[in-house]
Formats: structure tokens, sequence, C-alpha cells
């Protein structure tokens, strides 16, 4: 470690820190996005009678931030309240609730858009049951196709960000300084205002920038919950480039799309940087317990059962929809049976077409596992060896870390395209296609990745490294005494989160996907694109399947953690 | 550490039995394979297609590129950064045709079967693009929901913006769906280019509601789905209450949704596959074209992606025949009209309705 520290060898080191992520994001983000814009523009140079439209630019570039402003503040007010609740408060139930709010993350958007409707729709539950309470004819609830609609899919999809990071760091937080500054006399307003929220901030900005990105690229909730009157740069994107073929105005906005994300993260870093605490750090157990006072109480039930009805709800009316039968409602089917079925399940292993595209159940779950796994492994380790090449890059961070960060401003529809284009050309047109959808996952997990590690990394006390140092450790020592096990618990996070990123991703690797080693969302969408109550049921069973899957996924990666260690 | 070297060992031995056993079965014949490009509906029997790679010592990979429209274009882009992605594509329709043959994707192909096709499929005289499968874009609706209200059906385009109809039909975004660019092409052929506007106009006064595509507009709005939605008409297929029928839950005596096939209220969409030009596998892509056209594959074709052969000869199963209706005359426009237009309707259309 001295020698990371000392003068000389550093720069060595530096570099070989960087040989990695730079040669990953130069082969996976920078060659296919630059290839495909250089064609894009060409196109125009030869003049296609395509145009601009600098009106349309603009004003889809105003509705994707404003609804990403507004999506990001109420996935803060949602997730804070919970990322607290969940880092301070054992309470019946704390741990199944902290698993279902992660469950939303993977879930392809055609399945939440049908379990909003199952939920929130004209006959759904809340809507039948308004109508049968207050005898009314017409469905009093109208969400689907709306601005609210987006609006609470993105909190329903994104409040896990919050929660596991922003919890995971509240958690983390040396319990002895709030202590001190109690015992100094501060009020409890106090400790938080000058305690906790400074140390609080890198996770929490980090955290927000996130969900921000997340929601400023959101394609797939804003085309179907959305509906069409509603257009993110991403949506525009799609249908510019893949329905109208104007490519030049495609990669305008994706330019665009880009450049925003870069403003972002850099103004992210002014913002943040300054304040990151040192010495904050506490590798012990997290201190939980059951809340005492009256208030506490009350805090804790309102929060969780705010949390219930927002990721729960949506989630058991799916749940229960695979397993219930409803078509004797429905006026001219036979001797139908309403009530608990496991038909939907059963249909799944029976291969009735015998189409080439059948894929029973495992084999899905496998491809999926195997997938999500090695795109955990690739995005993990090569988080880590980026936010310690950040880490010992000092001022220079400032200006790599926004680049680090772009990949999530990347249009899938764009990057996906480059896939295509660059992959089948020489040097790479020998590489198969399967191998380079985990890399294309990896690439979106990336930045989540430096994200969470990079501020607990700078956490860690010099001064312990020193000690361990002095005391004659040789860094890999060091590493696997000091930094790892302060590290290790936002590993787990970023684990969890790159595993469950591959297993929902639906978007640039599409277009990598060559029907051989079919995953799940493939399944799912297979089904749901036909017409048929088995199709509707069995894509309703698939998507259970995944949530299944990404839960006891969660549950492994977390119960891997080092004995005795309580994940906040 | 003897452990470790134990299992060392083993895997070793594991290794190399497995080489060994691979060596005497390396293929005598050189295979070779074949890249099919297809929308995302695409389906075949697995059985087929083992038969046509046994016959003729091939590999077939298939990649779904998306819906008809995205897939094309994956594959112009491709083509014009000179690494196409297929050597065959199947799943052209004729809302794209001309675009593809305007960007010189394909080389011409005189199939033999092309013989035995009605010449009415024939929309491309060069044989690049070759006809395979046919099917229309039809209004569906709600059989139940109809019969409780004693509402007659609509039989007409006019019909729909009749105020007893409001609020009933759900439609797809032409921009985004290929169903949805479907029905557009429908109403532009009735009411021409001079009327389409007035006709779309009065039906979002009756309000007909729009989403993004086809899943939201049958699972979440249709009422005669399992979605359960509030609309009881649909913008779907001509064959989607076949498979309302076949993959209901339990035996039915008929399908719980219909479709409405009266004059001119449906749209016909054929679908061409053709060999991209430069492929370096011509024969074998050929070949494949000519199983496309084959007996089998026609005959496989409606159960599979619910449309209909192109074959004459080819018999339709019992079920699909007789849930699925054929409207006498569906519209159409010329296809080097849709070329030329195609996208300034589509601009306009999104300006009208969702603006």
């Amino acid at each position: 470690m001295s020698n990371m520290n000392g003068k000389r060898g550093g720069l060595w080191w530096k570099l070989l820190l960087w040989l990695l992520p730079a040669a990953f994001l130069l082969i996976f983000f920078y060659q296919p996005l630059t290839a495909i814009l250089r064609l894009a523009f060409s196109m125009r140079a030869e003049g296609g009678g395509q145009s601009f439209l600098p009106g349309l630019a603009a004003k889809t570039f105003a509705f994707t931030l404003w609804q990403a402003v507004l999506s990001t503040l109420l996935t803060l007010v949602i997730g804070l309240p919970a990322a607290y609740l969940f880092s301070h408060y054992e309470f019946a139930g704390r741990k199944f609730l902290r698993l279902i709010a992660l469950l939303p993350f993977i879930l392809p958007t055609v399945v939440v858009a049908v379990s909003f409707n199952s939920l929130l729709g004209p006959r759904g539950w809340l809507n039948v049951g308004l109508m049968a309470l207050f005898g009314l004819s017409e469905p009093p609830v109208r969400l689907l196709n709306s601005l609210p609609a987006i609006l609470l899919a993105h909190v329903f999809y994104n409040s896990s960000i919050i929660i596991r990071i922003v919890g995971g760091a509240w958690s983390r937080l040396d319990q002895k300084l709030t202590q001190a500054a109690q015992m100094l006399g501060a009020n409890p307003w106090q400790v938080f205002w000058e305690v906790t929220f400074p140390l609080l901030l890198p996770a929490a900005a980090g955290a927000s920038l996130l969900v921000f990105l997340f929601d400023f690229t959101s394609f797939g909730v804003v085309l179907m919950l959305g509906g069409p009157a509603f257009a993110t740069l991403e949506v525009e994107i799609y249908t510019q480039a893949l329905y109208l073929f104007n490519l030049p105005l495609a990669g305008l906005l994706s330019l665009i799309q880009l450049a925003f994300t870069l403003l972002v993260a850099w103004a992210h870093n002014r913002v943040s940087l300054p304040r990151y605490g040192k010495a904050a750090l506490s590798a012990e157990k997290a201190n939980l317990r059951p809340p005492r006072t009256k208030k506490e109480k009350v805090f804790t039930f309102v929060t969780a059962a705010v949390l219930i009805a927002l990721l729960l709800l949506p989630l058991l009316s799916l749940v229960t929809r695979s397993l219930v039968s409803l078509e004797a409602e429905r006026g001219e089917r036979g001797e139908a049976q309403t009530g608990f079925t496991l038909r939907y399940y059963r249909e799944l292993f029976r291969d009735t077409t015998g189409s080439i595209f059948y894929v029973p159940p495992a084999v899905a779950v496998r491809n999926s596992v195997l997938y999500a796994a090695a795109a955990m492994l690739i995005a993990n380790m090569l988080g880590l060896i980026t936010s310690y090449a950040l880490h010992f890059s000092g001022r220079l961070a400032r200006w790599l870390e926004p680049v680090l960060i772009l990949p999530l401003g990347a249009s899938a529809v764009t990057l996906g395209l480059g896939f295509v284009i660059v992959f089948r050309r020489a040097p790479w047109d020998g590489v198969s296609f399967s191998i380079l959808i985990p890399f294309a996952h990896a690439l979106v997990a990336l930045p989540l990745v430096v994200r969470t590690l990079l501020p607990a990394l700078r956490g860690i006390p010099d001064s312990l490294r020193q000690a361990a140092s002095t005391l004659g450790a040789g860094w890999a020592r060091v590493f696997r005494e000091v930094d790892l096990p302060l590290l290790l618990r936002p590993l787990l996070v970023c684990m969890v989160f790159a595993f469950t990123i591959s297993l929902g991703e639906f978007g640039a690797s599409s277009f990598l996907s060559t029907g051989r080693n079919p995953t799940i969302p493939v399944a799912i969408y297979r089904y749901i694109s036909q017409p048929g109550a088995l199709n509707y049921g069995q894509a309703l069973a698939m998507s259970t399947i995944l949530l299944v899957v990404c839960a006891l996924g969660s549950l492994a990666i977390e119960k891997a953690r080092l004995p005795g260690e309580e994940l906040f | 550490m003897t452990i470790k070297r134990w299992i060392s060992a083993a895997l070793l031995m594991l290794l190399l039995s497995a080489c060994a056993s691979q060596a005497p079965t390396a293929p005598a014949k050189e295979v070779r394979e074949l890249t099919v490009m297809t929308h995302d509906s695409f389906a075949v029997s697995a059985e087929l297609v083992a038969r046509f790679e046994e016959e003729n010592q091939a590999k077939v990979t298939f990649i779904k590129g998306g819906d008809a429209g995205a897939a094309l274009n994956r594959l112009i882009l491709t083509s014009l950064a000179g690494a196409p992605e297929a050597d065959v594509f199947y799943g052209l329709d004729n809302t794209f045709l001309s675009r593809a043959l305007d960007n010189a994707l394909f080389e011409a192909y005189a199939a033999p079967a092309l013989g035995r096709i009605p010449d009415a499929f024939k929309l491309d005289p060069g044989n690049r693009a070759l006809p395979i499968d046919y099917g229309d874009v039809c209004i569906n609706y709600d059989k139940a929901w109809f019969a409780s209200k004693g509402l007659p059906l609509p039989q007409s385009l006019e019909d729909l913006t009749n105020p007893r109809y409001k609020g009933l039909l759900v439609v797809e975004n032409p921009a985004t769906s290929s169903p949805g660019l479907s029905f557009f092409l429908a109403s532009v052929a009735a009411f021409g280019e001079a009327g389409w506007q007035e006709w779309w106009k009065a039906l979002k006064e009756n309000g007909v509601v729009v989403v993004s595509d086809w899943e939201s507009a049958y699972y979440t709005n249709f009422s005669g789905s399992s979605g359960r939605g509030s609309q009881p008409l649909v913008v779907s297929y001509a064959s989607s209450p076949a498979a309302e029928l076949i993959y209901a839950e339990t035996p039915l005596e008929e399908p719980p949704t219909g479709s409405i096939v009266a004059d001119g209220t449906c749209w016909r969409q054929i679908e061409f596959a053709g060999i991209l030009k430069g492929t370096p596998n011509r024969q074998l892509a050929e070949k494949f074209i000519d199983f496309l056209l084959s007996k089998a594959f026609q005959e496989d074709m409606p159960l599979q992606m619910f449309v209909y052969p192109v074959l004459p000869d080819a018999v339709l199963p019992a079920d699909f025949a007789r849930a699925s209706a054929v409207p006498d005359r569906p519209a159409s426009l010329d296809p080097q009209l849709i070329a030329a237009k195609r996208d300034e309707w589509v601009q306009a259309w999104t300006a009208l309705m969702l603006k």
C-alpha cells in the first residue's frame, strides 16, 4: 500500500489500475457508440431529406427533464424515510419488506404494466372495489396513460436504489460521532444537520444521481404506462431510429442525452466532492433496535404501510393473478372455474406448439442466472478496480468520474445498434453474441457499482492503512484486512444490484440476442405477444418465477457475507 | 493439499476424456451456417427446422430483430455499415416493402414455388421480396359485452364515429406499432389523402383511446382479453379470436371475441422474405426460401404465428379455420404511395392525435 501512496511507484500503479476499466469502456462503450453516431450523421451528410427538427428535440428534452426531476424528488420522499427505517429499527417483517423493495427493479416493463393494470386499471381491484363500495357505474380512478402513472412507476422501480445505498451508508455511520455530538449538548436536529447529513451526503447524492439518470433515460415505463402522448428522449430515439428511420435525428437526440448526463454527473461531483467525510465508517454491527417511543412507532408503521401499498400490492396482484383464474366472469366462456389454479405454471412445462422458440422454465432460469452471475462478477471486479483507480487519482478523479457515469446516459437503442454494427465486423466477428451479453449488462451495472463503492472507499481512514503498513503488512494484506472488511457491505449491495440489473435488462442486450439462450424476460415476452387466456396466464406465471429467482438470488448473495455480519 | 491435487487430476482426466470422446464425432461434411432475421412474432416448429438442417447440412440461427419495421431498419443499417446481420430476412410487410426495395436490400430469386402463388400477393415483380404469408389487421370485439348491451356491431369505419360507440375503441400508435400503422393505412384507403384527418378528428372527439403497442391495447385496454380492460373494441388481427380459442383455459365452443371483417375495415398485411444482397450463402439462402414456400412450412404457420399461407393448397387446421374470419374486401393502397407518404402521414397523425 505504501507503494500506491509513494511518489515513485505510484504512477505505474495508477496506470495499471486504469488499464482494465479503460479497455472495457473503450471496447464495449465508446467503440459501438462512435460507430453508430458516425453512421447516423453520415446519412445526413448524404442528404436523405431528413431533418433535425429542433422544435421536437427541445420539447422532448424539456419533458424528459421535467418528469425525471419530479420522479427523483418523489423517489426521495419515499426512499429516505424508508432508508432510515431499515437502517435503524427492528420490526416484524423488516427483512421481507426490504427484499420486496428490491424486486420491482428487475421486472420487465410489460409485466409492470400488467400488474399496475390489475391493481389500478379500469377493472383493477382498486376501481372494482371503489365502484362496489360507492355504487359507481364508471371506474373513478383513471391513472393509466397519464403523467402520474409514469411517476408512480418510477418510484416503484427506483426506491430500492435509495433504500439500499443510503440505508447502507446510514447503518455504517459511526455511532460514536452522533453520540459524541449528543453528549456535547446538540439537539437531535443539530445532530442530524451537522453530523449525520454531511456524512450521508455522498451516498445520498450518489443514489439520487443514479435514480435521476434512470428516470431521465426511462423508456418502457413512458412508452407503456405513459402512453403515446408522452415521449422522453429515449422513447423518441427509439421511434426515430427504428420506425421513422430518421437516424440523424436519433443521433442528435442521443448526443443531447449523453451531453446532459455528463453535465449532471459533473455538477454532482462539484456538489458532493468537497464534503466527503472521513472517519465516517464503522465496520461494527449495525445498531438495530425496536421502535420505542410513540413517535418512533408511528413513523415505523406509516413508512412500512406506504411501502406495502406502493411496492408490495402491485407485486402481490401480479402473483395472485398468476394463480387465480377469472375466466368465468366472461360471458361466453363455458364451464370455466374461478379460483385457485396452477394451470398456468403447469402449462409452462408443456411444449404444446413444438415451436423452436419454446423454452422450458428451468432452462430460461438457468440462462438468466448464468448471465446474471457473469455480469455480476464482471461489473464488481471492474467496479472495485475502477473505484481504486479513481480513489488514487486525486484531483483527476473529478474529471474521470463523470465519464464513468456516461454509460447510464447512453440510449439503449443507439448502443444496441452500435453493438450490432461493431461486433459483426472484423476483428470482433468471431465473438459469440452470447458472450457479449453479460458484458453489455455489466456496462449498465458498472456506474452503479462505482457510485456505491467510491464513497465507501473514500470513507476509509488512511490512518488505518498506514497503521497496518507500519506494523509490517504488505499491500495485499492491508487490502484484505483493512479495506475489504469495510467494503464488504457496499460490495454486497453492488452484487445484488448487478445481479438484478442483469436479470431484468431487456434494452441493449435484446440486440445481441440470437434466440439461442433465451432468458426469463425473453420467455415472458414470447407469451404476452400472443392473444389467448393461457398465454396471458403463462406470462404472469413466468414473471412470478422471475420474482422468485431474483429474491432467491439476492438472498443467496447476502447470505454469502462473512459469518456474524448483519447487513444493515 | 493432497485433496486439491486429487481434484485437479480428476478434472484433467475429465477434460481429456471429453476431448477424446469429441474427436471421432467430428463431422465428415462441413456444416454451413445460415442466419435468418425475423420479426418478433416469428415462430416455427422445431421439427421442421431440424429437418431442413439435416437435409442441407446446415445450422440455422434466427435473430428476432424487433417489430417488423424495426427489424427492417436494423438490416438496412447494418448493411450500410458493411456488415449485414443476416443471409435471409423474413417478416417484411407490405407497409415497409418499398423501403426495403429502395435501399436495394435484397437479391432477386425466382423461386420455383412462385408459379403456384396467386398474383395478388406478388407485389414485387422483380422477385426480390417473395410473399410467404398474409393476415388481416381488423377490429376485434368483446362478444359478451356487445351481447349484454344489446348494441349492434359497427359495420364500417364511419360507424366508429357514431356517439353510441363513444370511448369503446382502443387503437395502437401507428408510429410505434405495426398493427397501428396497418389500421391507419386502412383509414387512408377509405377516406383518401384529403379526408383521413377529418375522420380521425371525429374519432378523437368520440373518445378513441390510443396506446403505444399491441400488448397494451390487447391486454390492458381490451375487455375481451384476459386483461379485462374497459374498451370492447380493439385493433388486432382477424386471427386473434382463433388464438383465444386455441389458447383458452378450458375447451370452448366458440371464442369469446370476434373480428369485424366488413368491407374496407381491415388492412391486409402480406409478409415477404428476401435474400440479403452480398450474402456468402446464396445457395443455402435459396434453399431456405424454398423451405418457407414448402407445403410443410406453409401448413405449420397458422398455428405458430396465426397467419394464413400464401400457397393455395396448404390445408388450414380446423380450429384455426373455424374461429378466424377472412375479409372479402380488405383495404389496400399502392405500395409506392405508402413509400412516398408514410412518414409524412404518420407525423401529421401524431400532431393531430397526440399533441
